[in-house]
């Protein structure tokens, strides 16, 4: 089969997409598939149309490619392509959007605010964060609204903290929400065709608790699949995560990250086009359900190319 | 020929990363974050203006020259280039080396000289000799952004001292000497760029090299004197350098080719006492037997046409309107609340901007105008430096310049609006963004503690001069 793998892009994430799409490519070549990797760029279109691949495996991560851009030029080439389609990407993207779709589908996540930039520069939104301290309590994390990593993501451990993180974020995005702090275990539920990975559980060493940054570099953060949880509270993640992988409508695959905290698991995010990298969370849990990356692989190629998108 | 099958490396499983992981020594630990790896790949977009970089400018090296002098190695030496050479340089090398410090003042002794794969390798070789884990290394803040991985991969502990408009601030230096001393410990050396520093663009002054020079020999301290921007001085009177000062008892000088000549040569020297040089040989012995003897041939014949100096002179001449452009464009489009150094030489100017802007978050903000530069975190250890910026001025010319400063003035003029507008109605006492905050006590958690110390975050004390105030 030709498979296309699409890669790179102009997104903040690109290092983290040509490590993904270099990784799938080599998985695709050892299960025989013809490869044709493809930089996101001005002349991908053309590149798709020249070649007519059979299938299309998006390996973008960020913007541009994760939320639903690429997903939508795939759709009008008649493109059968990996992952959850436009809309779910399009909410994924965005987490304040995902926030309100979760919350308003009964999937508990941590309380938040949302701003435009517009809503302080014009409006004066900036009179409405008094009431954060007792609506939110601090620390409050402060995220761009848009964007995969942990870019732009800040702590603010008071009032007086928040405008500079505030700043931080709008250099990403023009929406960003200030979220309650939640203090608890850091959880991933990789999902593939609606089935529910092995849970990973991200443990910073010590001396690196809460730095965002650890999670990228080998040996700073520890990963343990299957998590440590007891049962009935291993059900309830997994629930959950499925719950939000239904109520933002993904198909394919993606990554839930959850936050364990005093009052059970919420769902922080969930991750489209989650990384396929060596050190990336889903194809771990894959390996922890007994599934190489090579088959992990050809299930997405598979459930990319069944009849009906679920 | 019938091609391979698979061309490519395989990537590993997680299973293999894994078992790798367990390998690995503590020394691959770098300090660098991989969120600010990410972000300068991006800068790599060939539309993409970058203040990032630190390239000289090699378009205007004549090609017929170039074309000549591999002609003549081809011609007349081609065995011996393309042979091993001696691990400590060819001698014709080291003669060449010794006229470019003779320039400066210096008068090594040749026995002294060893040719080094670029000036980074001497930085390398010098830690082999003198860094075991844990031993103190002392540099400036900020230093030279490439010297930390380096001080890392040899696990040292690095401190960083301040610097001011006059360099690296002795008295500071004085304080962390004596509390060494109390903790039973002796820095392996002190890492100083006193001139046109990289990235500050700051010159350290005569008396504060006597008084540097004058410590290292009272204490029995190691100087590690890198100094690759000497020559290009664009104004005023060169300072002796501090080797000179010295006598080269105390001093290890570090010089390259690579901002005189070219870069590509991967050219650079270290000298040494007699002491120190002998366990430096043994490094590069096992590092890579000996630096390239084609590129050494190149020199020779280079410096043998006797045009270098002319040479060095058109760069001063080039990088001096860069320079002017850059400082001109600062002025225009940099906001009052920005402030910047102003170098008498070399290829940097270090711009700070209020403590409320994180630059590593304007870079973001910055690539999406197809601008880049290098976030000031970059030349610290410890985080410091998050509101300011290494602007490159070597690479691109004048128009590039401009129009990259007016990109970088426009992003930074909209966090400035953006701040005033979030915090205009807070009347609170304590505001960030004016003097360093205090932290004190709250249980914060710390996304990137790199940015935890900020109390110390903007001590530095730069030759600052406000846009639209007259210069200092």
């Amino acid at each position: 089969m030709k498979v296309a793998v699409l890669k790179g892009g102009r997104s903040l994430e690109r290092g983290v997409s040509l490590r993904s799409g270099a990784r799938v490519e080599d998985a695709l070549e050892r299960l025989g598939h013809d490869v044709m990797p493809l930089e996101a760029d001005g002349g991908l279109v053309k590149r798709l149309l020249a070649e007519k691949p059979d299938v299309a495996f998006v390996a973008l991560h960020g913007l541009g490619g994760e939320d639903g851009t690429a997903q939508e030029l795939l759709e009008i080439l008649g493109i059968p392509f990996t992952g959850p389609g436009v809309a779910a990407c399009a909410r994924c993207i965005d987490k304040v959007l995902a926030k309100h779709e979760l919350r308003a589908a009964g999937v508990p996540t941590p309380d938040w605010f949302a701003f435009n930039e517009t809503a302080f520069r014009e409006l004066g939104a900036a009179d409405a964060l008094g009431d954060l301290e007792q609506r939110l309590g601090f620390p409050l994390v402060v995220k761009p609204s848009r964007g995969g990593s942990a870019l732009g993501v800040k702590f603010a451990a008071s009032w007086y903290e928040v405008p500079e993180a505030l700043v931080s974020a709008f250099s990403y995005d023009d929406r960003v929400l200030l979220e309650r702090f939640v203090k608890g275990r850091e959880l991933a539920v990789g999902i593939l065709g609606g089935e529910a990975l092995p849970i990973v559980e991200a443990i910073p060493k010590a001396g690196d608790s809460y730095d965002f940054e650890a999670r990228y570099e080998i040996g700073r953060t520890s990963f343990v699949c299957p998590a440590e949880l007891p049962a009935g509270q291993a059900d309830v993640v997994t629930e959950r995560a499925l719950a939000a992988y239904e109520a933002l409508g993904c198909s394919g695959f993606s990554r839930v990250d959850l936050i364990l905290g005093e009052d059970g698991p919420q769902v922080l995010e969930v991750n489209a086009i989650p990384g396929l990298t060596e050190t990336s969370l889903l194809p771990q849990a894959a390996e922890a359900a007994g599934m190489s990356f090579e088959q992990l692989v050809e299930r997405i190629l598979d459930l990319a190319l069944a009849p009906a998108r679920a | 020929m019938s091609e391979p099958p698979h061309r490519r490396r395989s990537h590993a499983s997680s299973s293999d990363l894994a078992r790798y992981a367990g390998l690995f020594a503590e020394r691959t630990r770098v300090m660098r974050s991989s969120a600010m790896r990410d972000l300068m790949a991006v800068t790599a977009r060939p539309e993409v203006i970058s203040l990032a970089g630190g390239l000289p400018d090699t378009s205007t090296f004549p090609p017929q020259a170039f074309a000549a002098q591999m002609t003549r190695i081809a011609q007349e030496s081609a065995a011996e280039a393309l042979q091993y050479g001696p691990t400590e340089g060819f001698r014709e090398t080291v003669d060449c080396i010794v006229a470019v410090m003779g320039e400066e003042g210096m008068l090594p002794d040749p026995e002294d000289v060893i040719v080094t794969t670029g000036g980074q390798q001497a930085i390398d070789l010098a830690c082999k000799a003198l860094v075991d884990p844990g031993d103190a290394v002392i540099c400036e803040a900020p230093t030279y952004p490439g010297a930390i991985p380096v001080f890392c991969s040899y696990q040292a502990d690095t401190i960083q001292i301040e610097c001011d408009a006059e360099g690296m601030r002795i008295e500071a230096l004085e304080a962390t000497l004596e509390r060494l001393d109390s903790e039973g410990r002796r820095p392996k050396f002190i890492y100083s760029v006193p001139n046109f520093q990289n990235p500050a663009g700051v010159t350290m002054s005569l008396e504060r090299r006597r008084r540097l020079v004058d410590l290292a020999r009272s204490r029995e301290l190691l100087v590690v004197e890198d100094n690759p921007y000497g020559l290009l001085r664009f104004e005023g009177d060169p300072l002796p350098p501090l080797y000179q000062l010295d006598g080269g008892d105390f001093v290890i000088y570090v010089g390259t080719f690579s901002k005189i000549l070219s870069p590509g040569i991967r050219l650079g020297w270290l000298v040494a006492p007699p002491p120190v040089m002998e366990k430096v040989v043994l490094g590069k012995q096992a590092s890579d037997l000996c630096t390239s003897t084609l590129t050494q041939y190149f020199v020779r014949e280079y410096f043998g046409e006797g045009r270098w100096r002319e040479y060095v002179a058109s760069l001063v001449e080039i990088y001096r309107a860069r320079r002017d452009a850059m400082l001109a464009a600062l002025e225009r489009y940099f906001p009052p609340q920005a402030t910047w150094t102003e170098p008498g030489g070399g290829l940097f100017i270090w711009a700070t901007l209020p403590s409320y802007i994180d630059t590593s978050d304007l870079l973001a903000k910055a690539l999406r105008e197809d601008v880049a530069f290098v976030p000031g975190q970059a030349a610290y250890v410890d985080g410091r430096g998050h509101s300011s910026m290494r602007l490159n001025f070597s690479a691109g010319n004048e128009a590039e310049i401009t129009e990259g400063i007016r990109r970088i003035g426009k992003v930074i003029a909209e966090q400035v609006e953006l701040y005033g507008a979030l915090t205009s109605d807070m009347t609170a006492p304590h505001m960030p963004g004016g003097e360093a905050e205090d932290m004190g006590g709250t249980d914060r958690p710390n996304p990137t503690p790199s940015i935890s110390d900020s109390s110390e975050a903007d001590s530095i004390v730069l030759p600052f001069r406000k846009a639209g105030e007259g210069g200092t």
